[in-house]
């Protein structure tokens, strides 16, 4: 009997033994005899299987379903591989379990609630073969359009969908696109933002690494839809893996005529480059992402001119975030209508987001927009470990701010998150629990971008600095209500005056928890010397 | 070539169409700080002591780059930009090691000038006190990063005017400095062709002539205007 035993090796899966794994069931299986239980196994290497936090992954999928188990251990690998190789030619693979390992439920809500667009494929084919992604479907969007579309079709199937750009901007995608494409010019560019940087986002990494040819084929019609003929990933250099299998990708798909001229034998050619960024958490922002790729240093420059003017090498420019390019091949394989039903009216589709923090099941999840955090957080997530509450969700990292616990009804899309002074952000959702201090929160996120601040307005450069500072004088207990205050003027200031959207929104974990926590700030002031005290 | 009519601080004003807004305010008489811009180099808006407020705008707009359009109403001194730009002065003075008393540049320093007309008598903000160094490797010139502000004046006349590109900035953030060559001592670039134009637009003591002493330094930004303007104009008669 046939069965397919597909192995995470994944970032986060790899280091929890997944690859040293597949490396001796490959071994066991080469030296399985005629007959044996698993010389009819098929063994895969796949991306992200989701429930990060229960790792290492595998999935057996047999005539009796699909079976996830985690908990795989690098010491608990020779256990698994030696089990496999002992069995009996009378066992049967379908109730067989990896010693060592933990089954984990399939009906439970994680994976229950997830609408899978953009991961359709991640976790299910290998990444590194392209036979497989054809075999799934990819590229069968882009044949298609090059076939029988108008490039403003495209753009109009893009617009009409709702999708809206998940780098966490949300500016409509086919806006952009239409904008680019009218562009006047003969050489336009494409790139794809890959330099995801908040701390607690791992979206795009899980995708490039899992489905590598699903974000090219996006790109390539969308370069076809502006008339672009070359384009660039800009992908930051902590992702060897997704820069691996990204390469990898690129090669096959030329091979395949998939890429580079004479794409799928129509004219339309892409010539598509790999750009390793330097580690510059700055460079995620367009203009500096541009410097960055034209070899300059990565800097951001005032806009307008926006990169749909000027953008690499002075071109008009489409720039897009991986989940963005992702999602074209399923919209257009839905038609834009039934994918904008999806979502809300304001933002269609789905958002992948990584959940992580004090939650029981942390992993890559899929959910339609609109979706309630505390759906995402509690009944996807099992909410907070140890018997705690949850205190926050912090959404968009170093630019976005914190959800409060009461109003985790609020429903995951660009404008109800940013009433709430956070941002839906590219998708990093990191939970708290009761026990943490939102000024320590504030304070972390200050000395990340305190760090990351290219140096190039003052506003950023110096004032992150006395921001940090003064977020360290209250974490201390040294800080007077004339600190508090000056803190929060100077939270405004860096705001409204940086150049850039990493300095303007720098102060934004601040100025969200002064919001909805001031208490844990008040608490910290030391008691004025007279006595008195602080009015809350 | 149109013209636009705009309001500057409740002055109706009509300027050629590509005129900044700071271009279009200093005409008029009408006074806005800047650090980092200077004519005849290429604008950076990186200071952000010339932001305005533009009404309809929904943000701060820095004036060294912003074109003048038609019917812009345009703020340049209220409260509020007041307040920015005395925090930006403040935020300068406490990042670097400013000691008028014993600078080169007292009483011809544009941080000292924009200081005194932001109203900045002390800062708000404590003093950072950094570390930094001394470069007097290069024959003629010194360059003290305790006084500098980043402004890039000194990268932007090298590469752009001069042709030569010593300089440039090297690091990230606070930690951010002006770099000579690939981060080499200056006398050791021989790139550098000793001209001289980095100290002269130098809007503090921090690049100055070695035999200057306390006060003694006076930056000539009028030198490199007269020069691009004669190139830009093949008009060398001064």
């Amino acid at each position: 009997m046939s069965a397919t035993l597909r192995v995470c090796t994944a970032a986060g899966c790899a280091g929890c033994g997944g690859s040293a794994l597949r490396e001796r069931l490959a071994a066991v299986l080469a030296a399985a005899g005629p007959g044996a239980p698993a010389s009819g196994l098929a063994l895969k290497g796949v991306g992200c299987l989701g429930p990060c936090s229960e790792g290492g992954l595998l999935e057996l999928e047999s005539s009796a379903g699909r079976r996830l188990f985690g908990g795989l251990t690098p010491e608990g690998v020779e256990a698994v591989a030696a089990s496999l190789a002992n069995l009996g030619p009378d066992a049967d693979l379908a109730s067989w379990a990896p010693p060592g390992t933990r089954p984990i439920d399939l009906e439970q809500p994680f994976f229950r609630l997830q609408r899978r667009l953009v991961l359709e494929h991640c976790g299910r084919i290998d990444p590194e073969s392209i036979a497989e992604a054809l075999a799934a479907g990819t590229y069968g969007q882009l044949r298609r359009v090059l076939q029988k579309d108008t490039p403003e079709a495209v753009i109009e199937q893009v617009r009409r969908s709702g999708l809206r750009g998940r780098g966490g901007g949300g500016y409509p995608t086919g806006l952009k696109w239409a904008t680019v494409a009218r562009m006047p010019g003969r050489e336009k560019v494409v790139v794809c933002n890959a330099d995801e940087g908040d701390p607690g986002a791992f979206m795009d990494r899980s995708l490039l690494e899992g489905d590598p040819h699903r974000l090219l084929e996006g790109m390539a019609i969308a370069a076809w839809a502006v008339g672009a003929s070359r384009g660039f990933i800009y992908v930051r250099a902590e992702y060897p893996l997704a820069i691996a299998h990204l390469r990898t990708a690129i090669a096959q798909a030329e091979d395949q005529s998939l890429l580079s001229a004479a794409i799928a034998g129509s004219a339309f050619s892409l010539q598509l480059e790999l750009r390793v960024g330097a580690g510059a958490f700055v460079c995620g922002e367009e203009t500096a992402l541009i410097h960055s790729i034209e070899g300059r240093r990565g800097v951001p420059r005032p806009r307008p001119p926006y990169p749909a003017e000027v953008g690499v090498f002075g071109l008009p420019t489409l720039i897009n975030n991986v989940e963005t390019f992702a999602n074209i091949p399923p919209l257009l394989a839905l038609g834009a209508e039934a994918y904008a039903a999806i979502g809300t009216a304001n933002s269609g589709g789905t958002k992948v987001f990584s959940l992580t923090g004090d939650v029981r099941l942390a992993g890559v999840l899929e959910v339609p927009m609109g979706t309630p955090i505390a759906t995402i957080v509690n009944t996807m997530g099992g909410g907070a470990p140890g018997g705690h509450a949850i205190k926050a969700v912090q959404t968009g990292g170093p630019s976005g701010g914190c959800v409060p616990a009461d109003r985790l009804a609020t429903p995951v899309d660009y404008e109800s998150l940013q009433e709430l002074g956070s941002i839906m952000g590219s998708g990093g959702m990191v939970v708290m629990d009761d026990t943490t201090s939102m000024v320590d929160v504030a304070c972390f996120f200050m000395a990340f971008c305190r760090e990351e601040s290219c140096g190039k307005c003052i506003p950023c450069r110096a004032g992150t600095v006395q921001l940090h500072a003064l977020l360290q004088k209250h974490l201390a207990g040294e800080a007077s209500a004339a600190d508090l205050a000056q803190l929060e003027s100077l939270c405004h200031m860096v705001k409204d005056t940086s150049l850039c959207g990493l300095g303007q929104s720098a102060p934004k974990p601040v100025l969200s928890t002064l919001r909805h926590f001031r208490g844990d700030y008040l608490a910290l002031l030391r008691p004025e010397p007279g006595g008195r005290e602080v009015a809350p | 070539m149109s013209v636009h009519t705009l309001r500057i601080d409740g002055r109706d004003l009509a300027v050629p169409e590509g005129t900044t807004l700071l271009q279009a305010a200093r005409e008029a008489g009408i006074a806005i700080p800047t650090l980092c811009h200077l004519e005849g180099l290429s604008p950076v808006a990186a200071c952000r002591l010339c932001l305005v407020e533009v009404e309809g705008a929904g943000k701060l707009l820095p004036a060294c780059i912003t074109p003048a359009s038609e019917g812009m109403v345009v703020h340049t001194a209220t409260p509020r930009l007041q307040d920015i730009r005395r925090t930006v002065v403040e935020l300068l003075f406490t990042e670097g090691n400013h000691v008028c008393a014993i600078c080169v540049a007292n009483g011809h320093c544009e941080l000292q000038d924009l200081a005194v007309s932001t109203g900045m008598d002390h800062s708000r903000l404590p003093y950072r006190f950094p570390d930094r160094h001394v470069d007097l490797s290069h024959p003629f010139f010194g360059l003290d990063h305790n006084r500098c502000v980043l402004c890039t004046r000194c990268v932007r006349v090298c590469d752009e005017v001069e042709g030569a590109h010593v300089w440039d900035v090297g690091w990230r953030g606070e930690h951010c400095r002006i770099i000579a060559g690939l981060e080499e001592p200056w006398g050791a670039v021989d790139a550098c062709t000793d001209c001289g134009k980095c100290v002269e637009v130098c809007p503090t003591g921090a690049l100055f002539h070695k035999g200057d002493t306390t006060a003694e330094k006076q930056g000539e930004p009028a030198r490199l205007q007269a020069l691009v303007h004669a190139r830009r104009h093949q008009q060398w008669d001064p």
